[in-house]
């Protein structure tokens, strides 16, 4: 089977792939041993599929894995808390009124996050000077890169953010995160 | 990460996960964290491609991995989990971008399938770079930029295939394509790097560096 340039360009990558038929793939091989250009196409396309393969562009950052850990064992507790919170206050009542106290006391206490899963902090000093974005959920030291919204910026204290719902950001607040170092 | 906990794709790891999913599943919680971990940097590669932000993407696989564990129970064998976690992913990174960065998406022409066939560039005196030369910083950095160079549909597809070596299906099925739209939008993103990259890293840029130096390019 003789094949044209563009027939080879067309299934460069499934012939990569080992995704063409044997008849096809032998008429790749044929048309490449005379043709330079294609050679080139076919083993220059190989290179760099070899190349990202080997690369590690997006390795994860430095304490990913153990945040994830972090915040799936925050989550999970929290859901067994609800739960205890409700069995403690329905046994000791036995009345709703008691399992709605709980629940409004705790409000007071730790205000809800703005966001579901984020990881709250209780060791950011409290009259530090914060910034937050309007539509944002996490709070950050001036200068982070990682500060979305940049036109809608406010400067608060850590108080303050943690009150509005905020959480430290995990970049720039790290060192009040990392309970376990 | 440990060579221990890269993914294995075979049966007895399917066994292994269907045994911690059941366990997850009765309520031994601690099991789903050994269930995810083999692929996190994969969960983080997805979520990353896609929001092209480090905190980002690692909020979004945090969200995401929280979700599969609360919906763990409409998990059906017969599916693959790694592919399932990584839909999820993928969902999750798209509607955060959808609702935080509606202001700074890519023109629509970037997101449309380009038609036609695609004429690749003519190196006929094409070199080989070896992949020694992935331990210097601008070739890494060289890569990186031509990748981001891409469109997202082709970066999607590539990021997925060949560099966390999901095969054609699993690529398909966590993107929500079918497999012919993977395979050409694979062919155009190989196309499109290798053009990008053959002639700066057999010619100019790499001599205006290295040669500068006095050295051989790789």
């Amino acid at each position: 089977m003789v094949i044209k340039c563009e027939e080879v360009w067309r299934d460069v990558s499934n012939y990569l792939d080992g995704e063409v038929e044997p008849g096809l793939r032998l008429a790749i091989e044929e048309h490449i041993r005379g043709c330079s250009r294609c050679a080139a196409v076919v083993n220059g396309t190989r290179n760099i599929v070899q190349l990202y393969g080997e690369q590690r562009m997006l390795d994860v950052p430095v304490g990913f894995s153990r945040r994830l850990h972090q915040r799936l064992e925050s989550n999970v507790s929290a859901s067994r808390r609800t739960f205890l919170g409700w069995m403690v206050a329905a046994a000791a009542g036995g009345l709703v009124f008691g399992s709605f106290e709980l629940a409004s006391s705790s409000a007071l206490t730790s205000p809800r996050l703005r966001s579901e899963h984020a990881q709250a902090s209780n060791r950011v000093p409290p009259d530090m000077t914060v910034i937050v974005s309007e539509r944002g959920k996490v709070f950050h030291v001036a200068g982070c890169p990682f500060i979305h919204g940049k036109s809608n910026l406010l400067t608060i204290s850590a108080r303050d953010a943690e009150r509005e719902g905020y959480a430290p950001c995990v970049r720039c607040m790290k060192k009040y995160l990392d309970v376990s170092g | 990460m440990a060579a221990g906990l890269e993914p294995l794709d075979n049966p007895a790891q399917r066994h292994y996960e269907q045994g911690l999913i059941e366990r997850v599943r009765n309520g031994e919680h601690e099991a789903f964290y050994h269930l995810i971990r083999p692929y996190e940097r994969r969960l983080y590669a997805a979520a990353f491609v896609i929001l092209r932000n480090e905190a980002d993407a690692e909020d979004c696989v945090q969200e995401a991995v929280l979700k599969a564990f609360k919906y763990i129970h409409q998990f059906r064998a017969e599916a693959k989990f790694s592919t399932w976690l990584i839909q999820i992913t993928v969902n999750e990174a798209r509607m955060r971008r959808r609702r935080d960065h509606d202001d700074i998406l890519e023109p629509i022409e970037n997101r449309k399938e380009e038609e036609g066939s695609y004429t690749p560039r003519d190196f006929a005196d094409w070199r080989e770079i070896p992949s020694e030369a992935l331990e210097r910083q601008e070739v890494r950095e060289k890569l990186g930029e031509a990748l981001r160079s891409l469109g997202q549909i082709y970066r999607e597809v590539f990021v997925l295939r060949d560099m966390e070596q999901l095969s054609i299906e699993e690529t398909a099925k966590a993107l929500g394509i079918s497999t012919a739209s993977v395979k050409t939008r694979l062919l155009r993103a190989r196309l499109m790097l290798r053009d990008l990259l053959t002639p700066g890293l057999g010619g100019p840029w790499s001599s205006r560096i290295s040669f500068a130096k006095g050295e051989k390019p790789w």
